[in-house]
């Protein structure tokens, strides 16, 4: 803000002895900023997702009409008729409305299966890794069983046998989403497990459950973060599939895939119906993509080790 | 009562066919307050005797015993990392990454029951020549000699009786070996601590040590004071080979090759 405190700020993040936990915290994280920033594609991506954010948060402010209301008067109409930026749909509702309100329903989406999936990853990768034996075997084998199916069809069972909506999609894409984060946290863990400074830290007398909480995780966090990042286009896209297949979000729900799906019966006369969420769709799944990659270059750990 | 007590030891590795003796029979004690030096090339069994000791190999045979109490397998009790502690060759592998030192040490500190953490944070640095500047980096933000002289920190945080040493200056440049090398002297002499002490390089050892050790290929062939070798006259060929080769000059009266043992 003022051009005063900038400076001093900065030199505070930037000293070269920190004189407290917080500021040495601050000072890494700062770091790990500059790094990402100068990173353009990252930043744009980064910038994007703001932006999606702020318009989810803002939807019921931004939005023009209300997303549910019909007008079979006013059905198919092109964009830019009569204050519908996007055009309207079969039903006559706003697009742009829906679309800011199907912002929420994405985020949600894909902020569930974020915290979901990589947790329980985490979780038993880790133990696995960390344990070895037969606890490996075990966890490994049941890792091995979910990866052998096609994620959008394992989904579909789960969503089959659960039922229709929002939630349940979530939980099946959760469900068929952590066995990869299993394997990068294990293969993490095994290369961790036999290092000095955990060696050094059971001398001191730590236990597994310490061990793999505090000094096994901090090291796999990064990896994983990367990872979900990255596969973040991909739930969304799963997210879009259920919704697109009748299995996600229900109608008249605003989700991204549904649209799609309604717009796909008039593609051919009216594009603008099934395009408008498609180009959302791909804006958002590239967003996080590029911004993956910049946090693969901040975070890898085989280059800050040094 | 000896500070460490080995006899008989034997340490391998894999099972079956694959089953690769590391060391075989080895017999050694340590008096309380001492300095013991074991040397020998790469492979020869050294480093994985400070393991065995440590508990962080499970397959031995033999006893070890740490102050009179024997131990089993790779379990540790609390009592033993107190008494006992390491430092590791690898200053670079040897911190966590992510940690601050004040971090590292704080919660070593934690886990051995002390609650004036911050209090004896700064005495541990300052015992190990480190201002206060250094609590709060983290290890990408030392030197080899600083971290080395952090993990230093961290060994004797619980108040060790007991230091292994497993070549903690291999690993550094010359000028800052010897630092660490007179630190730890120094720490001895104030503490009073027992090392045992790996290393390959007999001068090294021979600074720190009274006694040493010479292995072989998984066996002790030779145990040796100071004055022994100051004075060159080791009775094991093998020991000959070594001095000879770590002061560049030929003892060996026909200089014929020693026999292989």
């Amino acid at each position: 803000m003022s051009g005063a405190t900038r400076p001093g700020l900065r030199a505070w993040l930037l000293a070269e002895e920190p004189t407290s936990r917080a500021q040495a915290r601050a000072a890494a994280w700062y770091q790990g900023w500059l790094k990402l920033r100068a990173n353009t594609l990252a930043m744009i991506g980064l910038a994007i997702l703001i932006l999606l954010t702020v318009c989810a948060i803002l939807a019921p402010w931004l939005a023009t009409h209300d997303p549910f209301a019909q007008d079979l008067a006013q059905r198919l109409k092109p964009p830019g008729w009569e204050g519908h930026i996007f055009g309207t749909d079969s039903l006559g509702r706003d697009i742009y409305s829906r679309l800011l309100h199907g912002a929420r329903i994405s985020l949600y989406i894909v902020l569930l299966v974020a915290l979901v999936a990589p947790a329980l990853g985490l979780l038993i990768g880790t133990v696995a890794g960390y344990a070895g034996g037969w606890i490996d075997v075990l966890l490994m084998r049941l890792t091995d069983i979910f990866l052998a199916f096609p994620r959008l069809i394992l989904a579909l069972a789960f969503v089959a046998a659960l039922g229709a909506g929002i939630e349940n999609a979530v939980l099946a894409i959760s469900l068929t989403a952590w066995p990869p984060y299993a394997r990068i946290a294990r293969a993490e863990t095994l290369t961790i497990r036999n290092s000095d400074f955990i060696h050094a830290i059971r001398l001191q007398g730590a236990g597994p459950a310490r061990i793999v909480t505090r000094h096994v995780w901090p090291l796999c966090v990064s990896s994983l973060v990367i990872r979900v990042t990255l596969d973040m286009a991909g739930i969304i896209l799963t997210a879009a599939g259920l919704g697109f297949l009748g299995l996600g979000a229900q109608p008249p729900s605003p989700e991204w895939g549904a649209m799609i799906s309604e717009g796909r019966k008039y593609l051919l006369d009216h594009w603008w119906v099934a395009t408008i969420p498609g180009i959302a769709i791909f804006t958002v799944s590239l967003a996080f993509n590029l911004l993956g990659d910049g946090l693969r270059d901040v975070f890898d750990p085989k280059e800050s080790a040094r | 009562m000896n500070a460490i007590e080995i006899e008989n030891l034997t340490v391998w590795f894999g099972a079956g066919p694959d089953r690769a003796e590391a060391v075989r029979g080895a017999a050694l004690s340590i008096p309380r307050g001492a300095s013991f030096g074991l040397v020998g090339e790469s492979g020869s069994g050294k480093s994985t005797i400070l393991r065995a000791i440590a508990g962080l190999i499970p397959t031995w045979s033999g006893r070890i015993a740490v102050e009179g109490e024997s131990l089993q397998g790779a379990r540790r009790d609390r009592a033993f990392h107190r008494a006992v502690q390491m430092v590791f060759q690898d200053p670079y592998a040897s911190l966590h990454p992510r940690h601050t030192v004040d971090r590292m040490l704080s919660e070593v500190l934690w886990l051995h029951g002390f609650r004036d953490i911050d209090a004896r944070i700064e005495r541990l640095l300052s015992d190990v020549g480190l201002g206060r500047g250094f609590r709060f980096r983290y290890p990408h933000q030392l030197s080899g000699g600083q971290r080395q002289r952090v993990a230093i920190a961290r060994a004797l945080a619980p108040e060790p009786r007991i230091l292994l040493l497993d070549e903690p200056t291999s690993a550094l440049d010359v000028s800052v070996q010897a630092e660490i090398l007179n630190l730890l002297s120094d720490l001895r002499a104030e503490r009073g601590l027992t090392y045992l002490m790996v290393s390959h390089d007999l001068g090294v050892v021979g600074h720190l040590c009274q006694t040493t050790a010479v292995m072989r290929t998984g066996e002790i062939v030779e145990i040796l004071d100071v004055e022994t070798m100051r004075r060159l006259q080791p009775r094991h060929p093998y020991t000959r080979q070594l001095l000879e080769a770590s002061i560049g000059l030929n003892l060996g009266a026909r200089g014929a090759p020693a026999p292989a043992v």
